[in-house]
C-alpha cells in the first residue's frame, strides 16, 4: 500500500543522503521525496511517499527514528491528511490546442505562467492523482517537458509533527 | 589557553580515561600524531594494518565494558578499517574510530589520499561526523563517545580535516549532552511487563532465547536469575555464549545452524518464547516461514525497536535497556502467588530430544586430530576459564561447541558480520585489556593468513597470545557446503603452498609448534601454555574431511536438522 511518511530531521549535511542510503540499503521503494529547512532554521521537514506491507512500513518507520539525525517521524496516511504537489509542464501551443489548453489549465486551477508562439508552461497543484489525470486531459503527444515536486503533505486538524 | 585541534582531540580521549587508542599513522593525522607524542596517558598500539586496529580496538571493548578507539589517517587508512567497522556494527560493539581527512579546503578536489570517509562509512556506523571547525571537535568527541556506548552500541566515526586539528581553540569538555533526535530507552513498558510474566505463567512449553545483548547490556546475573526462578529452558545464540552458564542444566545449548538438536527443536515447538536481546537472524531461526508454521506466543525484550517484528511476528514487544526490564519482570514474577505452569512433560521432551540427537558428539581418532578434540583440550587445560577470541569458519563453529563458557564476555567472534581475520588482532585487544589473563585465539590457516601479520604488533607489545590454528588445508566451511550442496566440487577451497606456520612464527619472534598426533595434542599444549610470557603459535595438523554438525542446512526449517554423516 502507499503511505506518506513525514519526517522532521536536523537540518545538516549528509542528513539526506542518510535517509536515501536507508531507504536504497534495505531495498525500500521511494515514489517520490521532497525536503527543505522549516521555520525553524535548524530543521528540515521531509515528505517521502512509499509502499511496502504494513510490516515493510513499520520496519521503515522504526529505521527512520533509528537515525541520529532524524527528530520525529509520522506516516500520514495513518489519518487525515493533505497531500499536494506542484507540477510544471511545458506544451505545445499551437492553432486550436492554445484555446483547449487554456480551457483545460482553467477546469483544473491551474496557471499559464509562461507563454510564447509555439508553447504554454502551466503550473498546477494538487494530489498525485489530480496531476495524473491533467496530463491524461490534455495528452502526451502535447508535452514538451514535465518537473513535478514530488508530495508534499500535512496532517489535518490536530495531527502536528513537532519536535 | 588555547589548544591545536590535534591536542585537543588527545585530551578529549584522556578526559574519557582511555587506555590504548589503536592505530597507524599517516599525513592526515600527523598533527594527532604529534600531540599523542607529546602526553603519556594515553598509550598507542601500532598495528601492521589498519583492519587489525579496529579488530584489536574492537577486542578490546568485547571484553570489558568500554569503548574501543581507533586512529587511522585518511584514504587508505579510513577504506582499510572499513571491513573492522563493519564488523563491530553487526555485533553491536561500542567504539569511536578518529579518522583524519584531507584539509577542509582540499576537500572534494579528490586530493592525495582523500576518501569520502563519511560517505563510505554511513551503512556501518551508528553515526558519523566531518569536523568542519576546531570548535567543535570536543562536543563532537563527547557526542561519538555517548553515541557509541549508549542504547544499542556501535561504532561512531569523527573525520577531522588536517587543518581542522592545526587550528587553535580553547578547550573546554563537556560534562554531559544532549541529543534532541537520539534518547535511548531505558525502562521498558510496565503493563507490557506483566503481560510478558503472565504468559509466562501460563507457558507449559516455554523457552529462553538469549542474545548478544545480554553480554553488551551486563545482564548475565538477571538472565540466570530468571532462568532460575523459573526452571525454564534457556538457549544462546553465538553471540550471546556465556550470557548464562553453560555448564548448567537449563542450559539447552546454542541454537541456529550448528546449534544442538535440543536448542532448535525446542525453539520450534515451544509454546512462548522470550526472546532476550536477539534478534531472529537468518542463522539462527533458519527458514522464516518454516519457524511461523508451528504457532507459539513471542515475548521480544530489546533496546532496539527496529530489531523486533523485523522477521518473525511478536505478540509482546518490550523495548528497553535488558538490565531494567529484566528487573522488573522479576520482580513482578517474585510478587505473584500463583506458581508457574507445572513443565515436567516439558523437560521430559528436552530430554528425549537431548538423547537423540546425542548431544554435540563426534568420533574421535587415535591416527588423525580432530578438531573438536582440540578444542576439548584446550577447554579441559584452561578450565574454561581463558578468553577465546576465533576467526571465522567450521573452527567458529567447533569453539562455540565444545568450548563451554560459564562468563559473560569470554567469547569474542565475529558472528554478524563473520569477518575472516578478526580472530588474532581481537585478542591482542583482550590481551592488552586482560595482561594477566590467558588469551587463545582460535583460527584456522585460512583465517590466520589475513591479518598475520599481526604477529609482529604481538611480538613489540609482548602479548602472550596462544594461536591454535586448525589448519585441515582447506576452507572448512566453504568445503563442507560445496560437499553437501555442491556435489563435492570443491572450488578455490583448497590451500595449497601453505607456509611453514613454525618458521614464520619464529621469523616474527614467537615459538612455533608443530602438532601432527593426536597423542601429542594435550602435552604440546600444556607446554604452549606453560610459557606465560611467550606467544606460542600451534600448528594443529586436524582432519581435513572433518563437518560440523549438527548442521540445520541454508533456508531450511530448525526441525530439519542434519545430526551427522547420515546426510
Amino acid at each position: 500500500m502507499r503511505h506518506i511518511i513525514s519526517l522532521l530531521m536536523e537540518n545538516e549535511a549528509g542528513a539526506l543522503s542518510r535517509v536515501a542510503g536507508l531507504f536504497s540499503a534495505r531495498g525500500y521503494n521511494i515514489e517520490s521525496l521532497t525536503v527543505a529547512p522549516t521555520e525553524e532554521a535548524t530543521l528540515s521537514r521531509m515528505t517521502i511517499v512509499t509502499s511496502g506491507s504494513d510490516a515493510v512500513i513499520e520496519q521503515i518507520t522504526k529505521q527512520l527514528n533509528k537515525l541520529i539525525d532524524v527528530v520525529s517521524v509520522m506516516d500520514l496516511s495513518e489519518g487525515e491528511h493533505i497531500e499536494r504537489e506542484l507540477m510544471l509542464v511545458k506544451t505545445r501551443a499551437e492553432g486550436e490546442a492554445r484555446e483547449e489548453l487554456k480551457r483545460m489549465t482553467d477546469i483544473f486551477r491551474g496557471r499559464i505562467l509562461d507563454v510564447s508562439d509555439h508553447t504554454y508552461t502551466i503550473e498546477l497543484t494538487g494530489s498525485r492523482t489530480k496531476l495524473d489525470s491533467f496530463i491524461g486531459a490534455i495528452g502526451r503527444e502535447l508535452i514538451l517537458e514535465t518537473v513535478r515536486t514530488g508530495v508534499s503533505g500535512i496532517g489535518r486538524g490536530n495531527r502536528i509533527l513537532s519536535l | 589557553m588555547e589548544m591545536t585541534g590535534a591536542e585537543i582531540t588527545i585530551r578529549c580521549l584522556q578526559e574519557e580515561g582511555v587506555e590504548f587508542v589503536f592505530g597507524y599513522p599517516g599525513g592526515a593525522v600527523l598533527h594527532i600524531y604529534d600531540a599523542l607524542f607529546q602526553q603519556d596517558k594515553v598509550k598507542h598500539i601500532l598495528v601492521r594494518h589498519e583492519q587489525a586496529a579496529v579488530h584489536a580496538a574492537d577486542g578490546y571493548a568485547r571484553c570489558s565494558d568500554k569503548a574501543g578507539v581507533v586512529l587511522v589517517t585518511s584514504g587508505p587508512g579510513i577504506t582499510n578499517a572499513v571491513t573492522g567497522i563493519a564488523t563491530a556494527y553487526m555485533d553491536s560493539i561500542p567504539m569511536v574510530v578518529i579518522s583524519g581527512q584531507v584539509p577542509t579546503y582540499a576537500i572534494g578536489e579528490d586530493a592525495f589520499q582523500e576518501v569520502d570517509a563519511v560517505g563510505i562509512t554511513r551503512p556501518c556506523v551508528k553515526h558519523n561526523f566531518l569536523v568542519k571547525d576546531v570548535k567543535d571537535i570536543a562536543s563532537t568527541i563527547k557526542k561519538a563517545f555517548y553515541l557509541a556506548k549508549s542504547g544499542r552500541p556501535g561504532p561512531v566515526l569523527v573525520d577531522i580535516p588536517k587543518d581542522i586539528s592545526n587550528q587553535k581553540c580553547g578547550f573546554v569538555y563537556p560534562d554531559s549532552i544532549t541529543i534532541r533526535a537520539y534518547q535511548p530507552p531505558g525502562r521498558g513498558d510496565s503493563e507490557q511487563i506483566r503481560q510478558a510474566a503472565e504468559l509466562l505463567m501460563q507457558a507449559r512449553r516455554p523457552m529462553i532465547y538469549a542474545g548478544g545483548g545480554v553480554v553488551l547490556s551486563g545482564s548475565s546475573a538477571e538472565l540466570t536469575d530468571l532462568v532460575k526462578l523459573t526452571g525454564f529452558p534457556c538457549t544462546n545464540t553465538l553471540m550471546g555464549l556465556g550470557g548464562y552458564p553453560a555448564t548448567d542444566r537449563q542450559f539447552v545449548g546454542m541454537l541456529g545452524m550448528h546449534g544442538t538438536y535440543e536448542a532448535n527443536m525446542a525453539m520450534q515447538h515451544c509454546d512462548v518464547l522470550v526472546a532476550i536481546g536477539a534478534r531472529f537472524d537468518d542463522r539462527v531461526i533458519g527458514n522464516v516461514e518454516h519457524f511461523a508454521q508451528v504457532s507459539r506466543k513471542i515475548i521480544h525484550i530489546d533496546i532496539d525497536p527496529s530489531s523486533i517484528a523485523k522477521r518473525v511476528k511478536v505478540d509482546v514487544p518490550i523495548v528497553g535497556d535488558l538490565k531494567l526490564v529484566l528487573e522488573e519482570l522479576l520482580a513482578v514474577l517474585r510478587r505473584r502467588e500463583k506458581k508457574a505452569g507445572d513443565i515436567a512433560d516439558w523437560w521430559k521432551q528436552i530430554e528425549e530430544w537431548r538423547e537423540f540427537g546425542g548431544g554435540l558428539r563426534y568420533k574421535n581418532s587415535s591416527e588423525i586430530i580432530k578438531p573438536q578434540f582440540v578444542i576439548e583440550t584446550l577447554y579441559k587445560l584452561t578450565g574454561g576459564d581463558a578468553y577465546v577470541t576465533s576467526d571465522v569458519g567450521q573452527h567458529q563453529m567447533w569453539a562455540a561447541q565444545y568450548y563451554k563458557f560459564n562468563h559473560p564476555r569470554r567469547w569474542i567472534n565475529s558472528g554478524g558480520l563473520g569477518t575472516m581475520g578478526f580472530g588474532l588482532p581481537a585478542a591482542m585487544g583482550v590481551q592488552l585489556m586482560h595482561p594477566d589473563a590467558t588469551v587463545a585465539c582460535v583460527t584456522g590457516e585460512g583465517s590466520i593468513q589475513m591479518n598475520i601479520q599481526e604477529l609482529s604488533t604481538c611480538l613489540q607489545y609482548r602479548l602472550p597470545i596462544k594461536v591454535l590454528s586448525l589448519n585441515n588445508r582447506y576452507l572448512g566451511m566453504v568445503r563442507q557446503w560445496q560437499q553437501f550442496f555442491h556435489g563435492n566440487r570443491f572450488s578455490e577451497s583448497y590451500m595449497d603452498a601453505l607456509p611453514d606456520f613454525v618458521k614464520l612464527a619464529e621469523a616474527y619472534g614467537h615459538i612455533g609448534m608443530r602438532i601432527d598426533q593426536p597423542s601429542d595434542v594435550e602435552p604440546a599444549m600444556k607446554e604452549a601454555f606453560a610459557r606465560k610470557n611467550d606467544l606460542v603459535f600451534m600448528d594443529f595438523r586436524t582432519d581435513p574431511a572433518e563437518n560440523v554438525y549438527p548442521m540445520v542446512p541454508g533456508g531450511k526449517g530448525l526441525s530439519e536438522v542434519v545430526l551427522s554423516e547420515d546426510l
